[in-house]
């Protein structure tokens, strides 16, 4: 099999579940990991007689977002997407179709290629169903439990040209994209908890023809790791097919994490009707030229700009590619003004880097959150030689667990090293102040080495290192 | 007794409000088995209801414009705790956690909810029949159909077992019954009242609207639902229009247009009455002419695409996962086919299929996107017709009430009855049905008065100067004793 000869040819469509605090339609919490069936109500659930009303904050946001994406935003409506299932509260989606509120917008990825934004529009989540008994599968489970917290969540789906080209470029595609939605605050960048779902329509063509193979739909991709390996395998069985002679059949797919294949979920044929019209409980969605140049005027810098702006900072040199990296990792973890603060206090940008790359990076979460002017002082430290570069590991982990002061945490520690003079004064006035205990050290009774390093301890408010403290009795005795 | 007097009458403390509950509650027990208007009749709650607003006028408060006037609802519209059927099996024992927002807008004007109507299957129907639970009886000839689908309201106000009661009209289902069982029945302007809790059957027809036996009664509860609701995105932002303050007005100088396409059709009986109402009208000193809305006729098959499409969406949700009827399968997808075919009679499956139909891949275009287009001409055929006149007059049915059984089994013949109606719900217009006499089986005859978006006040002027002027009506055979005269020998006495 030669997949020299072919080229895949990649569109994205990425779901974003919307940080707002409410839900799309009603005013339940949109939150994760809540209780089962606790943020509901007659709107998300569905119930006879209840009607959906427009949360503008999620306007907002997917202005945002077309906003970030270089889209043009315009008047929209929203459109029943009618089919039965289980999970779906009113058995039909409230999605916009043919009247998105974005469309024709770009994405530039960091080697400066550009990926076509097709349209961006709202919609709303469904719930999640759980298959009970028969070890999980769903042809063998004897019942199903429905969570509807999820339902009417809101949505932006993002769809782009088919301008990718390989499975590589696709993962970029999407680290971009989710750094972007957090620079904005759209979404918390979260794949394994389904805060950014991705779809791949995939197709293979023979280099350099401009005809698109047909395209098969590969959906379930949780992970950057399971969207690469995805469109790598199903690339290979399209150029199977076609170096044998066989057609590809449009299809829509499914990733099997465990089997890393895709398999077959439905043809073209058995593809559902979805029916669409108009919603008639809402109506049209034509925000106004001065909520758009709000929003236009609110959009905090994009990741591009950010990673200019921290090559910049390493100075004329230019990174090396390691920090080309760490520059990535920080932007795209939305920890890049910690590095910006610290560098603008007198830090080494280099140092900075390094640590918010590597162990800022290992916990995001909480470096986000962390107090600047401590994360700074660590920095100061270990800039100054006062610690160590483990020790100042050691120290970030617990500011980021615990908070506090770095000072504080590398005394508890013991890292604060104590000048050498000072040791050997405590210890030498502890051994005059106790001439018999001394005598008998000096006899042998070696024990009372903890004796004598107690005493120091107190001496020195705990500074003082044990293992210089008996290296310094140790040298007295002689 | 009409609604404002039993209203008047609680308020000044000439009568507690209980008693008056318990005259109805006993009307409805004396004469509900042989009529069937209601589905659920509320005895407790209602008293509790009762007692409460007494306990208000005793503490110095008042409790609202309906003080003490015992209301039916309709059974598609959600009442906490209360069975909401839709006359459904598929919504049996379902009991709503929430009230509709009219519901709750009639306890705040204090009035005491009595029951939930019968109706056709999820309103779908001009007859009654279509409920799961039987259908309702005309109180002027048992024999005979009440209209629909908001039969069981417009039966209950009729036979005097309430004053008044709300209805839902999408193509003609608070009209249509109205004018069958002789009482006064209104289509709101789209977006005047709230649609939050009424179960929908299509979403952009769909208005709630009163029942009374007074054309003043009428704008007294208009008054009261109508108004801006949060809950509602199609609701208007707009002042509540109060119609009741300008109800004496009159008619003169207001140009009135008979629509000859409202009278096409219709029994020589029914176009008699509309001519007199007309000359009525003139007589107060309107301006009355002919004029044509040729459009008009094409709102019934438009509506038969748009409504059903609607509709397949709307009772989806149906599915047997969450609440109502399940008919347990081996799978999801069985479990939800099986409930279905046994939840939903056979005129609610006809529309969900050609709703279906309407909006498949590759009919789309011919049907919906043709209907909507036919929806659009209608609005501006109105329109031109509003450039002349500032209300419309025609008939509100082609016949007075038919017999039961007499159109079961021919859909296309029933569809006809909402000739006259349905134009207005396609434009989202509002629309009023006033009794006018009988006809020669003494059989109530109704006629429409019609006005653009919003229009409802001067509507209402001419509604009760047609009223005032109309000839004897006739004793409903099953009416509530307790209650004083039936509503059509009170209009005799003028
Ligand atoms: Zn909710």
């Amino acid at each position: 099999m030669s997949v020299e000869a072919w080229e895949p040819v990649v569109g994205l469509e990425v779901h974003c579940e919307l940080k707002t605090a409410t839900k799309l339609f009603c005013g339940c919490r949109n939150a994760f990991g809540d209780e089962p069936n606790t943020n509901i109500c007659p709107v998300c659930l569905g119930l006879p007689g209840s009607l959906p009303v427009l949360n503008v904050k999620a306007v907002e946001l997917a202005m945002f977002i077309g906003n970030a994406l270089h889209c043009e935003i315009r008047p929209s409506l929203f459109h029943r997407k009618n089919y039965f299932y289980p999970d779906m509260p009113k058995d039909y989606q409230i999605s916009q179709y043919d009247e998105p509120i974005n469309v024709n917008g770009w994405l530039e990825l960091p080697d400066g290629q550009r990926v076509g934004i097709v349209r961006a529009h709202m919609e709303e989540d469904t719930g999640k169903t759980s298959h009970m008994g028969g070890g999980g599968r769903i042809h063998d489970a004897d019942h199903a439990l429905v969570d509807y917290n999820r339902a009417g969540v809101p949505l932006v789906e993002i769809v782009s040209a088919p301008d990718i080209r390989s499975a590589a470029q696709a993962r970029r595609y999407v680290e971009e994209l989710r750094a972007i939605l957090m620079a904005i605050r759209a979404s918390d960048g979260r794949m394994e908890e389904g805060s950014l779902r991705v779809d791949a329509n995939v197709s293979v063509r023979a280099g350099r023809t401009d005809e698109l193979g047909t395209r098969c739909e590969v959906k379930n991709l949780n992970s950057l790791r399971s969207l690469a390996r995805a469109i790598e395998h199903e690339t290979e069985r399209q150029v199977s097919l076609l170096e044998a002679g066989e057609p590809v059949l449009q299809q829509t797919r499914h990733w099997d994490e465990q089997a890393q294949k895709t398999v077959a979920l439905r043809s073209k044929e058995e593809a559902f009707d979805y029916r669409y019209f108009p919603e008639p409980d809402l109506v049209l969605v034509a925000p106004g030229p001065d909520w758009q140049y709000q929003v236009a005027l609110c959009l905090p810098p994009m990741p591009a700009e950010r990673r200019a702006k921290l090559t910049e900072l390493l100075g004329a040199g230019g990174p090396t590619a390691a920090q080309v990296d760490q520059v990535a990792t920080v932007v795209a973890l939305g920890l890049d003004t910690l590095v910006v603060e610290a560098a603008s206090s007198g830090i080494e940008v280099p140092l900075a880097l390094a640590r918010t790359a590597n162990e800022a990076a290992a916990d995001a979460d909480r470096a986000r959150e962390v107090d600047r002017a401590a994360y700074g002082t660590l920095l100061r430290m270990e800039q100054e030689g006062m610690l160590t570069p483990t020790q100042a590991k050691a120290v970030l982990a617990d500011l980021f667990e615990n908070g506090g002061h770095p000072a504080d945490i590398a005394r508890r520690k013991g890292f604060e090293a104590l000048g050498a003079g000072t040791v050997v004064a405590a210890v030498a006035d502890v051994v005059s102040a106790h001439p018999e205990e001394w005598a008998r050290y000096c006899q042998g009774e070696d024990k009372l080495v903890g004796f004598f390093t107690g005493l120091v301890m107190q001496a020195t408010d705990k500074k003082a290192n044990g293992k210089e403290v008996a290296a310094e009795l140790r040298r007295l005795r002689g | 007794m009409n609604a404002s007097e039993l209203a008047g009458r609680v308020r000044t403390g000439e009568t507690r409000a209980v008693d008056v509950l318990e005259q109805h509650l006993r009307a409805i027990e004396e004469c509900d088995g042989e009529l069937h208007a209601f589905l659920t009749v509320l005895g407790d709650t209602a008293r509790s209801e009762a007692r409460e607003i007494d306990r208000r006028l005793g503490a110095g408060e008042d409790p609202g414009p309906l003080a003490g006037v015992p209301v039916a609802v309709k059974d598609n519209l959600c009442t906490r705790g209360v069975p909401t059927t839709c006359a459904s099996r598929i919504l049996e024992g379902w009991l709503p956690p929430y009230d509709a927002t009219v519901v709750k807008r009639l306890r705040g004007a204090g009035a005491v909810v009595v029951g939930k109507t019968n109706l056709d299957e999820f309103a779908m129907g001009s007859s009654t029949e279509n409920s799961a639970f039987g259908p309702t009886r005309n109180p002027h000839d048992p024999r005979r159909v009440p209209g629909g689908s908001s039969g069981g309201s417009a039966a209950a106000v009729a036979a005097g077992l309430v004053p008044i009661a709300l209805g839902s009209d999408t193509g003609g289902s608070i009209r249509q019954p109205a004018a069958l069982c002789g009482v006064v029945g209104l289509k709101p302007t789209y977006g005047t009242v709230s649609r939050y809790g009424l179960v929908a059957f299509a979403s952009s027809l769909d208005q709630v609207g009163p029942f009374a036996r007074t054309v003043a009664d009428a704008a007294t509860l208009f008054d009261v639902i109508s108004g801006h609701d949060p809950l509602d995105s199609t609701s208007l932002e707009r002042p509540n229009p109060l119609a009741l303050a300008r109800l004496e007005e009159g008619v003169d100088g207001m140009r009135v247009g008979v629509v000859v396409e409202l009278l096409d059709g219709a029994d020589a009986s029914v176009v008699k009455r509309v001519h007199e109402a007309a000359e009525a009208l003139a007589a107060a000193g309107a301006n009355v002419e002919e004029c044509s809305v040729p459009e008009v006729s094409y709102a019934l098959p438009a509506y038969y695409l748009l409504a059903p499409a609607e509709a397949s969406s709307n009772l989806a949700r149906y599915d047997g996962v969450r609440y109502g009827l399940r008919v347990d399968a081996s799978s999801a997808e069985a479990m939800n086919g099986a409930t279905r075919a046994v939840g939903f009679g056979p005129e609610v499956k006809r529309r969900i299929m050609l709703g279906t139909y309407v909006l498949s891949a590759g009919y789309y275009d011919a049907y919906y996107g043709q209907a909507q287009k036919v929806r659009t001409l209608i609005i501006r055929a109105f329109a031109r017709a509003y450039e002349q006149a500032d209300v419309l007059l025609g008939a509100t049915t082609p016949t007075t009430a038919f017999e039961l059984g007499s159109k079961v089994d021919d859909p296309l013949a029933m569809y006809l009855s909402d000739v006259c109606t349905v134009p207005t719900n396609l434009a989202g217009h509002p629309a009023i049905t006033v009794p006018f006499g009988v006809d020669d089986l003494a059989l109530p005859v109704g006629v429409q008065l019609l006005a653009p978006a919003l229009g409802e006040t001067s509507m209402f002027q001419a509604a009760a100067v047609i009223e005032g002027a109309a000839p004897a009506g006739a004793l409903p055979q099953i009416c509530a004793p307790t209650i004083g005269a039936g509503p059509t020998s009170t209009r005799g006495e003028r």
